[in-house]
């Protein structure tokens, strides 16, 4: 029995503190990596301002995309129909990056300026993120959201 | 046609209604004349459903665009080979995909059963029958693949760009199996604990079909990741996207169960443990297929979605989860036992190395589960990226890396740690000097911090490895000394360490550059540099392509030219082919961004990846290692010829050998 009884305390033990040291990494890592998405009225009402990186949603303003003839910078606007951003990008936009398509960036606020690090559009032609159907369809009903052929449509 | 595909889809479930029934309710009564009706069942389910299948496929060969699903997901542009994967292309065919490899393994498993007390297979069989009467019940009345569309459309719009690939062809059937593998492994756990008695030689037969189910499903991780990095053009091998932890969590949960098999089946011990990973592993596999069919997910495999079949999903998800939950609290206490081990063991190394599995595996869930829930709970819409799941994966595993050389040199119940310290004074050294002579060697001077790491703990296995190969080969008569569970074993390990190699030497030694180039002009990345050679238009079956041309030099020498594509298939779907020059050492990768405008310019993506082979190379031997135990004669000891009453089967099996016993 006192084998048995040792093995058993060792075992919890174990797991006690494998656990322990497992959940306090965890809620740091999630604490530290979460991020978040707004859309360009959330960032200017000052949603955003405790972020230090964020994702910015919203579609590409039309006329709106300029690009640097000599490198790879790119400057659009992101719109939620209410309020526009300027977004700065240098690197390789996506396949299906276009004006008035949809798009999440990730990067930070620069002097009102989002400097993003990474641009992704949309899937294929008859799929939106989720995320950002629900936040613009909440950020503004008006504006024409391509949204998903109606049977995908949640 | 498509008619009889949908009668042989109904009959199917009828049988897999009997099949979940009968035999447990035989099994509970006593009725050997209700038990015996699993097998028969089992073979018409997996008759009529392989003929909706072919019936399915057959829709797809011959472009009947008047079965709706082949009108969404083919095209009469699209060769042969790819309506014949479009089958699974989508979320209805790829769930019959699911319930016909489910059905492939049931069958599988009433086969090679026989010399199984018929009161387990019975429990066993049945187990299965009800996963397939869940998954079938699910694709009848919500995803039936055989729905009309009438008139049928002259042209069906086309399979997902995405998935023309060689490695979509073979990457969703391969993880099929690894995910529904795991259902014998389940099916055994819950059988063990409806009877309530626990008898080691069960564990014997299960081992072989969990480590088949954990091969596959590495081979289908493998295929994933490569597929991801030829054809999303990013050049990433891993992206710690919910998609791919959702096979990734069964995965980690698998590799503890597979360890902790070898324990229960030798030494009696862990049974509660292996009977919970059991159930853990398949919930996991089904937990992945919610995540990715139920469209909570945005990724290219969240199929059009339908709330329904969420819901259905995670109903199927609650009941068999919460069900079997419930049986092992209730039961789990009666199959405690086995013989005792003390603090330095092979028990004990493996139990360690199955805590920190499965804590990286609740690290992942939380990390892939949070998003949605966090949605769900209106606490804000996040993600969770890489900086989250890859600091602290390494941390997790970092302890089973350090412990991995002793384990096979650990004797069960009590080790001699002098022969821990032997092994570690002699790995020790040889991994730090082999290490970094490999590290060094692989950065062409000093290696960065995490290229010296990923040759310190390469090395650091593959000396574990090859210091127990060594011992056998003085130690053990020839002929007995690489038993196949111990050269699978072996084989794991070592693809480990290949594995570990090749994911940190490719992270610290990868040079991505997106460029700017016109037609003559060139970029150079370390030793290499790229010529623009411009842009010609190429047309295939079913698009027509940009191909850019890239001459690569090194010193002056031509290494490659490459060929990169941005392909434009029907319904202005754009698609980027990235272009790569494979090698052992290093891979050259070239991938065409847009179009600049003025004088022919280009957006061109520039990768040289050193060792990104090693990480898919670890990762088959893993999977060979799984698949060689197969050949290991201990789990194949068939009962003597006549009529042998069960007791004595059991009987009848040779007593493990523990001398030459294998983790």
């Amino acid at each position: 029995m006192r084998p048995i009884r040792r093995r058993r305390i060792i075992l919890i033990g174990l797991i006690l503190a494998a656990v322990a040291a497992a959940t306090s990494a965890m809620v740091y890592g999630l604490s530290r990596n979460m991020s978040y998405l707004f859309t360009p009225s959330q960032v200017l009402a000052g949603k955003a301002g405790d972020f230090r990186s964020f994702r910015l949603g919203g579609m590409v303003a039309p006329g709106s995309i300029w690009r640097d003839p000599h490198s790879l910078l790119v400057k659009f606007m992101v719109t939620d129909g209410d309020h526009t951003m300027p977004v700065r990008y240098t690197g390789i936009l996506p396949d299906l990056f276009r004006a008035n398509q949809a798009v999440i960036a990730t990067g930070h606020m620069h002097g009102g300026v989002f400097v993003a690090s990474e641009v992704l559009a949309k899937h294929d032609a008859t799929y939106m993120p989720r995320e950002l159907q629900q936040a613009m369809a909440q950020a503004h009903a008006k504006y024409h959201v391509v949204l998903p052929g109606a049977e995908n449509a949640p | 046609m498509p008619e009889l595909g949908q009668m042989a889809l109904i009959l199917a479930l009828l049988l897999a209604v009997v099949q979940a029934a009968f035999p447990l309710l035989g099994a509970w009564r006593g009725s050997a004349a209700l038990m015996r009706m699993a097998r028969p069942a089992a073979a018409g389910q997996f008759v009529f459903l392989l003929l909706a299948y072919a019936v399915l496929t057959h829709a797809f060969l011959v472009n009947d665009f008047s079965v709706r699903y082949v009108a969404e997901n083919s095209n009469l542009t699209l060769p042969w080979y790819y309506r014949f994967s479009a089958v699974w292309g989508a979320h209805a065919g790829s769930l019959l995909l699911w319930v016909l490899i489910l059905n492939f393994w049931t069958l599988a498993v009433a086969v090679f059963s026989r010399r199984l007390p018929e009161v387990f297979v019975a429990r066993v069989l049945g187990v299965m029958g009800m996963v397939s009467v869940g998954f079938l019940t699910f694709s009848v009345f919500t995803s039936n693949p055989f729905i009309r569309v009438l008139p049928a459309p002259a042209n069906g719009m086309d399979l997902n760009p995405v998935l023309q690939d060689p490695g979509l062809v073979m990457h969703p059937p391969m993880l099929y199996m690894g995910y529904v593998g795991f259902s014998v492994a389940f099916a055994f756990a819950i059988a063990a604990l409806l009877g309530g008695a626990f008898d080691n030689n069960w564990v014997r037969w299960a081992r072989p079909w969990t480590n088949a189910a954990f091969g596959f499903l590495t081979a289908g991780i493998v295929l994933g990741s490569w597929w991801s990095y030829a054809e999303l053009g990013w050049g990433g091998w891993w992206f710690w996207d919910p998609v791919e932890n959702a096979s990734f969590m069964p995965w980690l949960v698998g590799a503890a169960l597979i360890h902790a098999q070898a324990v229960t089946e030798k030494r009696g011990g862990l049974r509660a443990w292996t009977l919970l990973l059991s159930i853990f592993a398949f919930s996991l596999s089904l937990l992945g297929t919610f995540l990715v069919r139920s469209g909570l997910l945005t990724s290219v495999h969240a199929f059009a979605s339908d709330p329904r079949r969420g819901l259905f999903i995670l109903m199927l998800l609650g009941l068999a989860v919460g069900a079997s939950l419930l049986l092992y609290a209730l039961r789990a206490p009666k199959v405690a036992g086995g013989k005792p081990f003390a603090l330095a063991s092979r028990e004990t190394l493996v139990v360690v190395g199955n805590l920190m599995l499965v804590v990286a595996a609740a690290m992942v869930m939380i990390g892939t589960l949070y998003p949605i829930v966090g949605d769900a709970l209106h606490l804000g819409r996040v993600s969770i990226g890489p900086p989250y799941f890859g600091p602290l994966f390494i941390a997790m595993m970092a302890p089973v890396v350090v412990l991995l050389p002793f384990g096979p040199f650990a004797r069960w119940g009590r080790a001699d740690p002098r022969e821990w310290k032997r092994v570690g004074l002699i790995a020790a050294p040889a991994a730090v000097v082999g290490g970094s002579l490999f590290a060094w060697a692989a950065s062409g001077g000093m290696p960065p911090w995490q290229a010296w790491l990923g040759g310190l703990s390469s090395a650091w296995v593959v000396a574990g490895v090859v210091l127990y190969v060594r011992k056998r080969w003085i130690s053990v008569p020839a002929g007995r000394r690489y038993p196949a569970e111990m050269a699978g074993m072996l084989l794991g390990h070592l693809g480990v360490g290949i594995f570990l190699a090749g994911a940190l030497l490719t992270n610290a030694l990868s040079v991505e550059t997106d460029v700017r180039l016109a037609p003559g002009q060139t970029a150079s990345i370390g030793a290499y540099t790229f010529r623009f050679e411009g842009v010609d238009d190429v047309r295939g079956p079913n698009w027509i392509a940009h191909q850019g041309t890239v001459v690569v030099t090194q010193n002056g020498q031509q290494v490659a030219v490459l060929h990169p594509q941005k392909r434009e298939y029907s319904g202005d779907v754009v698609q980027t082919e990235a272009a790569v020059s494979a090698g052992l050492f290093r891979d050259l990768y070239v991938a065409l961004g847009e179009s600049l405008g003025g004088h022919g310019a280009w957006a061109l993506r520039l990768y040289d990846k050193p060792f990104v082979r090693w990480v898919w190379l670890g990762g088959l031997f893993m999977a060979l290692g799984g698949f060689v135990t197969l050949l290991d004669r201990r789990f194949r000891v068939r009962a003597p010829a006549g009529e042998t009453p069960p007791a004595a089967v059991a009987d009848a099996l040779p007593p493990p050998r523990p001398r030459e016993a294998g983790a």
